[in-house]
Parts: C-alpha cells; structure tokens; sequence
C-alpha cells in the first residue's frame, strides 16, 4: 500500500483528510475539556467560543475545594485496584494451572467461565441486591470490589490463559529437571516471562473497572461511590453547571483515558477472548 | 508431559476460580429462578407465596415489556450497522500511510475508554443541547431549525452516544484483522487489474468476515445491557420511550420493589442474551486449542 500515494502531496492530502475525520471523532472529547476551562457564561455561549475565552482554572479549584471529589476518586482507585488485585491472584493461578496442566476439561471449564461473562446483569440484580442488603454490604467497598473482582474474572483468566500458552513449555521442563519445586518454578521462571502479559491484564482490568457503571449506580450511595457516581450525580437538571460538569468528567477520565492509550492492543486480546489477534 | 503431583496442583489451582464464578453466576441465577415463581414484593415482606408462571404471564403481557423489546432491538441493531460500518471505514482509513498515523489512532480510540456516565452527560448537555448545544449552533447556522434532541428524539440521541462509545472498539478490532491481510493477495489481483472496489468486497471483506462476526457478537452482549447511558439522561422516557429490557428489570426490581416481576424479567433477559452467547461461545470455541 505504500506506493498508493505517487506524490508527497497525495500522501499530505489524504493525512489531511484522516486528521479531520480522526478529530471529528475526537471531538466530544475536545468539546469537554475546552468547556472545562471556561466560566459557566462562556460554557453557554452562542455562537461557541473554541479558543477565545478568557481560560479559567476555577471550575477545578471549585470541584477540589467544595465536592467530594477526592472521596470518590480515592473510591475510583480502591474499587478498580482492589479488584484487579484480588482477580490478578485468582487468575493467574487458575491460568496457569489450565495453560502448563490442561486436563480432559479445561476446554470446557474456559468455555463455561467465557458464557458466565455474556449474563446480562440484570440477571442476577435481584438476588445480589438481596444477598448485600441482608449482609450489610450495600455501599460497602468490599461488596464492590467482591463484584468487580468477579465481574472481571473471566476476562482475566482467559488473556492470561493466552498468554501463558505462548510460554515455551520446555523451559519449564528443563527448570523441572534441574529440580526446581513448584512454587521456585513459578516465582523463578514462569513469572519473569509472564510479567508482560500480566502488567496488560491488570492494565485492561483497571479500566474495565474503572467504567464499570451497572453495579457501581446499583450498589452504593455515598460511602463506596466512585467516579462513576460522582458524575452521576450531575445529572439532576437543578444542579447543571456545564463547566463545572466538564472539569469533573475530566478529572474522572484523564487517568483512565491516559492508560488506555498504552493498552490498545491488549484490548484487542482481552475483549475477544482471542478470537482476534 | 506434567508429572502426576503438578496435574494435582492444576486441577487445586483452577479450583478457587471455579468455585467463585460458580458462587457469583449460577447461584443467584438459580435464586432469579426461584424468585420468578414467587409473589414477592419487598413492600409487603412476608407474603411470599409460589405462583407458578404468572409473573412471566405479566411481564410478557406488560405493554412496557413490548416496547423495551422494541427499543432493545433498535438500539442494538442501530448501534451494530453503525460501528460494524463505520468501523470498517475508519480502520481501512487508518491503515493508510498517514503523516502522524499512532497519534491519529489514540484520538479514533479515545471514546471507547470514558466512562459510560461522562460519555451521556457531554452528549446530553455539551452537544445536543437545543439551545446551547454544539449541535444547535451547525443547526442554526446551517439554517435549520436546532432539534431537540431528547424531547423529539430521545432514542436516537441514546444510539448515537452509544455507537460514538462503541465506534472504537470495532475500528481497533477492524483494523487488527486488516493489518493481517496478506498484500501480496492484494497485489497479485492490482496486477491483474483488479480496481479498489472489487478488492474491497473480493478480497478485503471476505477476510474481515470472521473479525466483523466477533464485533457483532461481543457488542451484542454488552449492548444488550446498556444501562448507565439511559440512567443519567432520560430515566427511561419520555414515557416508555427509551427503556430497555436492562432498564425495565431495574425499574420493576429498585423502584417499584417487586423481586418477582424482576426476576422474571431479569430471566427473560438471560434468555435473550444466551441466544447470541451460544453463537459466540462456539465460534471462540472453535478457535481455541486447550
């Protein structure tokens, strides 16, 4: 495809062209944090200022300063790594087992975790919802991070799965042999070459977390609300300030948005269970 | 070639991961079940009471339940022909030699990364706006009257912030798959006079099919559920006008507080999505040598 463009020009043209469509798509992103730095009268501006207003960092100031933010952020980083924690754990264990020992049924029992991640939700709400009013676990950070955890599992074992297929077994063998025990074979070996595969789960994980906004609308109020709920809560017509509102989206999805970008291949593994690579 | 003891260690392993999706999947799947057969209302705790089939007989019977199937389907249809197209263009698009290509490629991807509440609430409020929004201004000076967006078209507003979210994801996908078609393939057919078009649907769709197929099917699973996206803007409405099964089982079960109804719902909602798991569990199946 290199010789299609015959001239720099052609090649300058058709970059034109992919860099207006790309920012198009862009754009709502853009649109936010511009108006994020505008005062509440430039946010409502018509015709929309795009460069020439007077940039203000109050909407920033004021969020920090007045809401919770930081109760939610810190809601943000404990439920998302927690549960990334707890799953990583789970998952590398179950992973490994079924990559280095597969049995008559590991196929299955992939296939199985693999159809427990398509149940809709809702599926399970009521009885869930039950489950955590009865144990006290509504608005609890640990309920949550127990639901992330297991939201996410599946997704978790299966790109590691993939990953530790690619380990050479040999190597494995070779350090058997020399009598290495199972756990030195694991620390040793097995994890300096799964590092990779395992830093790109857990970075997919946290964001799949991170967004996650069924179970962490449904599942708390005020005392484990993350991001998600924070944002939320601007929703009510009364309490509109759009500038206000785009300082906080931007602060909700900076960090997330920033470490989506060092993982867009992962997530190609991750989310389709391999079935693209 | 594991030696008995490391088998035993895989199958201990495997084990608390076992146990725990069991623990979170087929156990409240099994209590959804149970509850549907009951009359169970948490306003009246303690007239529990087996039913049989009739909440499934109400929920079905529900006008509310026809017109979320409807807006379900809608929402989900239109969101798939959006991104699978829309999808398939930017990819090709992008793998063009294109000065700045990498950075270019993390702007297209951005959306599918904010979170679903951000994502409604921009849209809503920054862009689709009758008065102020971004939208109403290309209207106006466009000479067109500014649409009103979620009063007038509340559905479509949901599906256009939904296809911008899930537009990423099907490019990023789309563009793997043609980054492995082989260019020699390509070639030999410009060789013998083969014009871009015929390419496009002789040699490029073809390959793409599988990839298309697995978009389809993974979106399908989450579009199904959608739920955040309808929470934050509309409520549902006007009227019945955005509700989706997800949110109709949301409603019944945290507002109107009846766990049979909702249970019932919520396995009419299973159902459904099982339709399309079955397809994509055997077509990963297929792909996967344990």
């Amino acid at each position: 495809m290199e010789s299609k463009f015959k001239t720099p020009f052609g090649r300058f043209a058709y970059s034109a062209f992919a860099w207006i469509v790309g920012l198009a798509v862009f754009f709502p992103i853009l649109w936010m944090v511009l108006t994020s730095f505008k005062s509440e009268l430039d946010a409502v501006s018509m015709p929309p200022l795009f460069i020439d207003f007077n940039w203000t960092l109050e909407n920033y100031t004021g969020i920090l300063e007045q809401s919770n933010y930081f109760k939610f952020a810190m809601n943000s980083i404990i439920l998302s790594f927690g549960s990334t924690f707890i799953g990583l754990i789970f998952a590398v264990t179950c992973a490994w087992a079924m990559a280095f020992n597969p049995t008559k049924r590991t196929k299955d029992t992939l296939l199985w975790m693999l159809s427990t991640k398509m149940m809709p939700p809702v599926g399970v709400l009521v009885p869930i919802y039950l489950v955590f009013r009865d144990w006290g676990l509504l608005d609890s950070r640990f309920g949550l991070i127990m639901v992330l955890f297991l939201m996410n599992l599946p997704i978790m074992i299966w790109m590691l799965y993939t990953y530790f297929k690619e380990i050479p077994k040999d190597i494995l063998e070779a350090a058997r042999m020399d009598g290495a025990t199972l756990p030195k074979e694991i620390l040793f070996v097995l994890l300096p070459m799964a590092i990779p595969g395992i830093a790109s789960t857990m970075l997919l994980n946290v964001i799949l977390a991170w967004n996650e906004a069924f179970w962490t609308l449904n599942l708390t109020t005020s005392d484990a609300a993350p991001l998600t709920a924070f944002i939320a809560s601007y929703s009510s017509p009364e309490g509109l300030f759009w500038a206000k509102l785009s300082a906080a989206s931007t602060l909700a999805v900076a960090p997330i948005l920033i470490v989506g970008w060092f993982s867009q291949k992962q997530l190609v593994r991750g989310l389709t269970f391999g079935a693209v690579k | 070639m594991s030696t008995r003891a490391s088998t035993l260690a895989g199958r201990f392993m495997a084990t608390p991961s076992i146990i725990a999706l069991f623990l979170w999947m087929i156990v409240p799947l099994g209590m959804t079940i149970y509850f549907s057969f009951l009359r169970y209302n948490l306003l009246t705790p303690g007239t529990e009471e087996w039913i049989g089939l009739v909440n499934y007989k109400f929920f079905l019977t529900d006008p509310a339940f026809f017109a979320s199937l409807t807006n379900t389907l809608l929402l989900v249809g239109s969101v798939l022909v959006i991104t699978v197209i829309g999808g398939i263009l930017l990819g090709l698009m992008l793998d063009q030699p294109i000065f700045g290509r990498g950075i270019l490629r993390i702007l297209v991807i951005s959306p599918f990364f904010i979170m679903p509440t951000v994502n409604a609430l921009v849209w809503k409020n920054l862009l689709m706006n009758p008065v102020s929004g971004f939208f109403a201004w290309i209207s106006t000076s466009l000479g067109f009257q500014p649409i009103d967006w979620f009063t007038h078209a509340p559905l479509t507003a949901i599906i256009i912030m939904v296809a911008w979210q899930w537009l990423p994801f099907a490019t990023l996908i789309l563009l793997t798959a043609l980054q492995s078609l082989d260019r020699d393939q390509k070639e030999a057919a410009q060789m013998d006079g083969a014009g871009p078009v015929s390419i496009f649907f002789y040699i490029t769709l073809p390959h793409l099919s599988r990839a298309i197929t697995v978009v389809i099917l993974i979106e399908t699973i989450f579009l199904l559920s959608v739920f955040a996206e309808i929470f934050v803007t509309t409520g549902g409405g006007p009227g019945l006008s955005t509700t989706n099964i997800a949110f109709l089982v949301y409603t019944q079960a945290l507002l109107q507080y009846d766990v049979g109804g909702a249970s019932a719902g919520g396995i009419v909602a299973v159902i459904l999505a099982n339709i399309v798991a079955i397809f994509l569990v055997r077509l990963i199946g297929k792909n996967l040598d344990a």
